[in-house]
């Protein structure tokens, strides 16, 4: 029990002992801090340290998009009818007046027409979900392409995984909700999705639309999901994401003083809450700039959903594209035997390969560290160059992505460039299997080259520009060593290992057992790790330094620059060495 | 600098050593920014950060205004197609979402204390005295509960969690009907009609029900349709109305669900165009009918390539040939379009014969 010394009078001189009146802040904290013990928690929270790097600010922007979303959602919902009932449109958008149409579509309208700001909240909702779920996708590919992943954040890896499945479900529940004949085509092709399920899918079809298609219970169903279940199940994990973030604390780049052991950079209070906040407004605004100029979902161009038309050029919106060009390059392979039919055609696109190439991703780490056998924690980051195959898997990733959206477009393209639409989707049946690996050996043979140039610049210094003739007519370019503190930072990452065989018998002569499991892991070892460059030793780096000290004894009778380089300072100069401002 | 790669160890630390050729030279010093060495560098920040602030209080006011000067629903096309309400609130929102965005990380940039802090890490692991203590205490509830020396009890608890799991399930079977023979039928089949419909059919005096234009129901003659023609057309009967309240029979979701299933297209060619035998058998005059459905996963098709009488569905460009028994020509859809047996009722209007026979749209797996 510590003495509140503020009710103790603190003079004994002329004046009569009172006792300090206490702040009503003061006042108000303490009582807190007497039931919840806030004080405590101050203490190991607020002085936190985030380091800094632009790349830490992805998963942030998907975060504030969420809070965006909320925010935007809760205003939509006071006005949206999730209901499928029939009613005569007599709203303010005259050129639909009259025609029958779902509440739902009608109350959108009446949010896009009649309720002031109602339209700008509509646009930076589906906005907002755009930036979130793409926000994801490069959080995800920045946490993969530098490794962050790997021990003790393999938890949080899954998490965030299932964070990016559950934010596209929300967004596709999202955009199906007006119920116009955009949304109700996408509804339409998960109907027939769904019925290509084997021996259950007219059954789930017919629970899930209560009925047949469309029924009149889909936009409640997908209502509540949108607004409680999802939402509720995102929140949640947001909140485990962060909690498991604070608790391993962030990964940091390598730098002088930034090793595996420490966390270097702005405490939580009060620069990095003032950023964090501050990014909330501006993605905030940003969304809100959006939702002012850039016009998204117009619903009332197409017109109320009746499953008998369609419009030319029908797009999902953009994170449902690769599911899209999948359904559109799968050739028509339907199986009939023993009285079924299996939907090849419609199952491998729609139901086996998304999560597929979902599920290889998100299995790479754990591959990794069974071959790499590593069980080490890992806070700082790799350089995407320093783990080449990893990098190389996630270009050769993103190729796949890229294709299947540009075949997700296929009409576009077709119309827009004049080309064969057939041949487009031939091409794109090839280039899915042709072209990723491509790019995956071009990428691998990159990050090495990069590597090697990355130990040039430590063992023979960087290029100056400077071309040097010998007494002998003979012409070199004059390289000078880099800063300490550059070379430590090129340094300051591990060797890999590869992993042998340890043995093919036992020690009585038996076939170890698990030795051909092992055989597979020795030699994806070898695959993934052998060609990487490994940095140099301390002897090589002493050798390399004694060899451009001669060097340097070669050009030491020039004691002042070359002609025509009297002004070079500022490429000879450092930046790491010398700052730009002196106090 | 190991070679080897030791586990976690609890001692306090990440065992992770980084080889290391060069000794780690530190944090650098830290250097001070203008606003901290110049009060003048310092006063003008702080009046740009109060400026971005006081930016955002004249956004609200301009946003307050033009929420009380503009109107929705006046003109939606305004302005780029994008409205003036809507423009002018989300610019004025901008502005103030902005302005304060910048203003506090101006401040945080400029005036907050920039040095960087180190914390040292902990491993994720606990200490192995916590483990050592978790494992007994978990020991000790497992022999105090008796869990491991009582499997009936054990056993019995898992059999009813596991019984309890499946009564949600069973509790979802009514989201919805069995789909029973539903979708092996259209409305083009008169056995499936309601008896509303059965009754307006008795006023109508036919046996055949005739293919009508869609949107508006008028009866097709042949001489109506021209030589590459597509219509899009439906069953007479979702055009219904009650005789006597002039309401339609069919409407609300009973009509999507009929048009989702009965939608058609009627497409005329030449009649020697025509290269299957069944397509020349179930057309009448050239006149051919096909569901519109796409056997792919239903979208509605409706793209006509006149001179080949290809049809092309514009969701995933599976191609039909109407010439040719709706023969998949290109696409993932596997099956030919479903192809509706046509005939000239007594009064010369065009008319199905029977329903479809076999399942429109999508595939699904007890199909066959």
């Amino acid at each position: 029990m510590s003495l509140d010394t503020s009710k103790i009078a603190d003079t004994n001189r002329d004046t009569p002992a009172t006792t300090k009146k206490p702040n009503k802040a003061g006042a108000v904290a303490g009582w807190a801090d007497d039931r919840l013990s806030l004080g405590t928690l101050t203490k190991v929270f607020a002085r936190k340290v985030f380091p800094d790097h632009w790349s830490f600010m992805l998963g942030e922007i998907a975060l504030w998009s969420f809070v965006v979303l909320l925010l935007t959602g809760t205003f939509l919902t006071f006005w949206f009818v999730p209901s499928m009932s029939e009613s005569t449109y007599e709203g303010s958008y005259t050129q639909l007046r009259g025609v029958p149409m779902s509440d739902a579509y009608a109350s959108t309208l009446h949010i896009s027409f009649d309720i002031r700001g109602g339209l700008l909240m509509r646009q930076m909702h589906h906005w907002a979900a755009m930036l979130f779920i793409a926000a994801m996708f490069v959080h995800l590919m920045r946490t993969f392409v530098t490794g962050a992943f790997r021990k003790p954040r393999e938890l949080n890896w899954i998490v965030g995984s299932m964070l990016l499945l559950l934010g596209i479900l929300e967004g596709f529940a999202g955009y199906s909700l007006p119920d116009d004949l955009l949304s109700g085509t996408g509804l339409r092709i998960a109907d027939g999705l769904i019925k290509a399920t084997p021996v259950v899918g007219t059954y789930m079809s017919f629970l899930i639309f209560g009925g047949e298609f469309p029924g009149d219970v889909i936009i409640p169903r997908l209502y509540i999901l949108h607004v409680l279940l999802i939402p509720g199940l995102i929140l949640a994990l947001i909140g485990l994401h962060m909690t498991l973030l604070v608790f391993h604390k962030h990964t940091q780049w390598a730098g002088p003083g930034r090793t595996e052991r420490n966390v270097v950079g702005f405490p939580m209070l009060p620069v990095y809450a003032a950023k964090a906040g501050g990014f909330f407004f501006m993605v905030f605004g940003v969304t809100a700039l959006m939702g002012a100029l850039l016009s998204i979902n117009p619903i009332w161009k197409y017109g109320p959903y009746d499953p008998s038309k369609v419009t030319a050029g029908s797009q999902p919106d953009w994170y449902m594209g690769i599911a899209e060009g999948l359904l559109r390059i799968m050739p028509n392979w339907e199986t009939h035997i023993w009285g079924v039919t299996i939907s090849w055609n419609v199952l491998i696109p729609g139901q086996i390969a998304p999560f597929l190439l979902f599920g290889m991703i998100i299995g790479w780490p754990f591959l990794e560290q069974w071959v790499t056998g590593d069980k080490r924690e890992h806070h700082l980051l790799q350089r995407p160059r320093n783990a080449p195959t990893r990098t190389a898997f996630l270009a050769a990733m993103v190729t796949v992505y890229g294709l299947l959206w540009a075949a997700g477009g296929n009409d576009i393209l077709a119309t827009h460039f004049h080309w064969s639409l057939n041949s487009i989707t031939y091409f794109m049946r090839a280039a899915i299997f042709i072209i990723p690996p491509i790019v995956f050996y071009i990428t691998r043979r990159w990050c090495i080259a990069l590597q090697r140039a990355d130990n040039d610049r430590l063992l023979h210094g960087y290029e100056t520009g400077i071309i040097m003739r010998s007494p002998e007519g003979g012409y070199t370019e004059r390289h000078l060593p880099i800063s300490e503190a550059s070379a430590y930072t090129l340094t300051a990452r591990q060797r890999d290992q590869i992993h042998e065989v340890e043995s093919e018998v036992d020690e009585n002569g038996v076939a170890a057992p698990g030795g051909r499991v092992d055989r597979v892991r020795a030699k994806l070892s070898r695959g993934m790790y052998a060609d990487n460059v490994q940095k140099p030793t301390a002897e090589e780096l002493e050798e390399a330094r004694h060899h451009a000290e001669h060097e340097h004894e070669l050009e030491s009778g020039l004691d002042h620059p070359a002609a025509g380089h009297e002004f070079d300072d500022h490429n000879l100069r450092d930046v790491d060495d010398i700052p730009l401002r002196h106090p | 600098m190991s070679d080897h790669l030791p586990e976690t160890t609890h001692d306090g630390h990440p065992p992770v050593v980084v080889d290391e050729p060069i000794p780690d030279p530190g944090l650098p010093a830290h250097e001070w920014r203008p606003t901290d060495v110049d009060p003048k560098a310092e006063r003008r920040a702080e009046r740009q950060v109060a400026g971005l602030f006081g930016l955002a209080v004249v956004g609200s006011i301009l946003f307050v205004v033009s929420y009380v000067v503009f109107q929705v629903g006046d003109d939606p096309d305004l302005i780029g197609n994008l409205g003036a309400s809507n423009v002018a609130l989300g610019l004025c929102l901008a502005l103030v979402l902005l302005a304060m965005g910048a203003g506090m990380i101006q401040w945080a940039r400029k005036l907050m204390g920039d040095q960087e802090i180190v914390e040292m890490r902990h491993p994720a692991a606990s200490s192995q005295e916590d483990r050592e203590a978790a494992v007994a205490i978990l020991q000790t509830g497992l022999e105090e509960s008796g869990l491991g020396r009582r499997p009936l009890i054990r056993n019995s608890l898992l059999a009813a969690g596991g019984v309890l799991g499946i009564l949600p399930i069973v509790m979802l079977a009514d989201l919805g009907p069995l789909p029973g023979d539903k979708l092996y039928h259209t409305i083009w089949d008169l056995d499936t009609w309601t008896p509303e419909m059965q009754a307006w059919w008795q006023t109508q005096n036919r046996t055949l029900q005739r293919v009508v234009r869609d949107v508006v129901g008028t009866p097709i003659k042949v001489t109506d349709l021209e030589i590459g023609d597509l219509v899009n057309a439906e069953p007479e009967v979702i055009f219904a109305t009650d005789p006597e309240t002039k309401q339609p029979i069919v409407e609300g979701t009973d009509l999507l669900i009929a048009k989702s299933k009965a939608a058609v297209v009627l497409h005329r060619m030449v009649p020697s165009d025509i290269v299957s035998e069944q397509t020349l058998n179930w057309s009448v005059a050239g006149i051919v009918c096909y569901s519109k459905i796409c056997t792919h996963v239903g979208c509605p098709i409706s793209l006509n390539e006149r001179t080949t009488h290809h049809l092309l569905c514009p969701c995933h460009q599976s191609t039909f040939d109407l010439a040719d028994s709706g023969r998949v020509v290109f696409g993932p859809a596997a099956r030919p379009l479903p192809q509706l047996e046509l005939t000239v009722d007594d009064d010369g209007y065009l008319a199905a014969k029977q329903d479809f026979n076999e399942p429109v749209g999508p595939s699904f797996w007890e199909r066959g």
